[in-house]
C-alpha cells in the first residue's frame, strides 16, 4: 500500500477531477494509454453513478504494490439509498434513470477485480482493481 | 471615548507600525510569501499597514484600500495575507491599547476589543468581498467561453456538416450538442452529419448514450449521422462497456469519415490534372518519333 488519495463526488463537475486524479495515478504506475482509458472510464462510470444516485460520497485510489504484482485499487464510496437488487444492476441493460444500463456490468469488464457492498438505506461500496500486466 | 482610543492609537502609529512589521515579519517566513522578493514584501507590508491606518483615520472604508486590494489581486496575492495582516494588526493594537493605561476592568477590555473589532472588521470584510467578488467573476466569465466552444458546427461543403466535440461531456453540454446538432441539421441542410470525438478524453455510458440519441434525433429529421474520431483505445472500452453502436457508421479519422459523406450524397474527390505528368507524356510522346 502506497498512499490513499480521495476525491469528493459533489457536484457534475467532480467526476472530471476523480477521473483527471486517478488517470495521473495510473500512469504514474506505468499503465498503458488503453488501460489508462479504462481505468478513467470506470472512474467516470462509479463517480457517476454517485453524483446520480446517491447524490454525493467519494473516490478514493490506492497503489498496490506486491511481491509479484503492481496495480490500482479504486473505491467508491457512498452514503446514498443503496441498491435493491444487486443481481439485476450487474444485467446488461438494466437500468433505472433511462439510461444504457451498461455502467456496472461495464465498469466489472473494464477492471480485473470487482467487489460490491450495498446496504438498503445505508449506501454502497464498490471495490475495484486493475493489475498492471 | 471612542475617539480617545482612536487617538491613543493614530498618535503612536509609528509604534504600531513596528510592531505589527515585526509580527508579520515572524508569521510571514511561510510558504506563500517565499516566491516573493523581500523587498516587495517589505514594500507591500509598509503599504498595507499604511492603508489600514487611513482607513480608521478616516472612519470606514476608503478608496486606497480598494485601490490596494485590487493591485493585489492583480499581482496574484493571496487572501490568507491580508486576513493574517489584519488579524495581526487586531492582536497588535489591542495589546497596545491595554497596556497604555493601568485600568485593568473587564468592562474596559469588553469596551477595547468592540471598538477595535469596529475598525478591523469592515476592512477584512470589504478585502474578503473583493476578493470572492474577482473569483466569482472569473468562473462565470469562463462559463461563458466554456459555452461558446462547446458545440460548433462546421458546413464544410453542400450537404456536409461537421460537429467537432473537444473536452469532457456534461449534462448541460450534451443538452446544446443536441439542439446545435438539430437546428444547424436544419439550418445548412445537411444531408450528413459527421460527429468527431477526437478531443473526447473519455466515453463512458453518459457519453455514449448522448451520442446515440443525438445520432437517433438526427436520422429522424431525416439526415444521416457518422461517428468519427474513435480512438483505439476508446473503441476498446467501449466494446469493454458493451455499448451498442451499430446503428450507425463510425469511422477512426474524419478523414475516412468525410469521404463517406461523400460517397453518401454520390460525390467523389477528383484530382485535377496534373500538369508534370501531361509535359512528361509530351516528352515521351515525342522521344518516341
Amino acid at each position: 500500500m502506497d498512499f490513499q488519495s480521495c476525491v469528493n463526488i459533489k457536484k457534475e463537475w467532480d467526476i472530471v477531477g476523480a477521473r483527471q486524479l486517478g488517470r495521473d495515478i495510473a500512469r504514474k504506475i506505468g499503465f498503458g494509454t488503453v488501460d489508462q482509458a479504462r481505468i478513467a472510464t470506470a472512474i467516470s462510470e462509479l463517480a457517476r453513478n454517485i453524483y446520480l444516485y446517491a447524490g454525493t460520497g467519494k473516490i478514493c485510489f490506492e497503489t498496490i504494490e506486491e511481491m509479484e504484482q503492481k496495480g490500482i485499487m479504486i473505491l467508491a464510496l457512498d452514503n446514498g439509498p443503496g441498491i435493491k437488487e444487486l443481481s439485476l444492476v450487474m444485467e446488461d441493460g438494466y437500468s433505472t434513470s433511462g439510461g444504457l444500463g451498461a455502467g456496472l456490468p461495464g465498469v466489472k469488464r473494464l477492471m480485473d477485480e470487482f467487489d460490491i457492498h450495498s446496504e438498503e438505506g445505508k449506501g454502497t461500496e464498490i471495490k475495484v482493481i486493475k493489475w498492471l500486466r | 471615548m471612542d475617539e480617545n482610543l482612536k487617538d491613543i492609537v493614530l498618535e503612536h502609529s509609528d509604534d504600531i507600525v513596528k510592531m505589527w512589521l515585526e509580527e508579520i515579519n515572524t508569521s510571514n517566513k511561510n510558504d506563500y510569501t517565499s516566491t516573493i522578493s523581500d523587498e516587495m514584501v517589505e514594500n507591500t507590508n509598509r503599504e498595507f499597514v499604511n492603508v489600514i491606518f487611513t482607513s480608521i483615520e478616516k472612519n470606514g472604508l476608503s478608496s486606497e484600500l480598494d485601490e490596494f486590494s485590487e493591485r493585489l489581486i492583480n499581482l496574484g496575492w493571496p487572501l490568507s495575507y491580508l486576513t493574517e495582516g489584519m488579524q495581526v494588526f487586531r492582536r497588535v493594537v489591542t495589546g497596545y491599547i491595554l497596556k497604555q493605561t493601568d485600568k485593568i476592568d473587564s468592562d474596559y477590555f469588553s469596551e477595547v476589543l468592540k471598538e477595535v473589532d469596529g475598525w478591523v472588521d469592515p476592512i477584512i470584510n470589504r478585502l474578503v468581498n473583493e476578493y470572492s467578488g474577482s473569483w466569482e467573476n472569473i468562473v462565470s466569465l469562463q462559463r461563458v467561453a466554456l459555452q461558446e466552444l462547446s458545440a460548433p458546427l462546421i458546413p464544410v461543403m453542400e450537404n456536409i456538416t461537421i460537429m467537432p466535440l473537444i473536452g469532457t461531456i456534461d449534462t448541460e453540454r450534451a443538452k446544446l450538442i443536441m439542439e446545435n446538432l438539430l437546428d444547424g441539421v436544419i439550418k445548412h441542410n445537411a444531408e450528413v452529419v459527421l460527429i468527431d470525438i477526437t478531443g473526447v478524453p473519455v466515453v463512458d455510458t453518459m457519453v455514449a448514450h448522448h451520442i446515440i440519441q443525438a445520432a437517433e434525433a438526427v436520422r429522424l429529421i431525416g439526415s444521416r449521422c457518422i461517428l468519427v474520431g474513435i480512438r483505439p483505445e476508446i473503441a476498446q472500452t467501449i466494446v469493454n462497456l458493451g455499448i451498442d453502436l451499430g446503428k450507425f457508421p463510425t469511422k477512426s479519422s474524419l478523414r475516412k469519415g468525410f469521404q463517406t459523406a461523400l460517397e453518401l450524397t454520390n460525390r467523389r474527390i477528383e484530382e485535377t490534372q496534373n500538369k508534370e505528368e501531361d509535359i512528361e507524356k509530351l516528352i515521351d510522346s515525342l522521344d518516341g518519333e
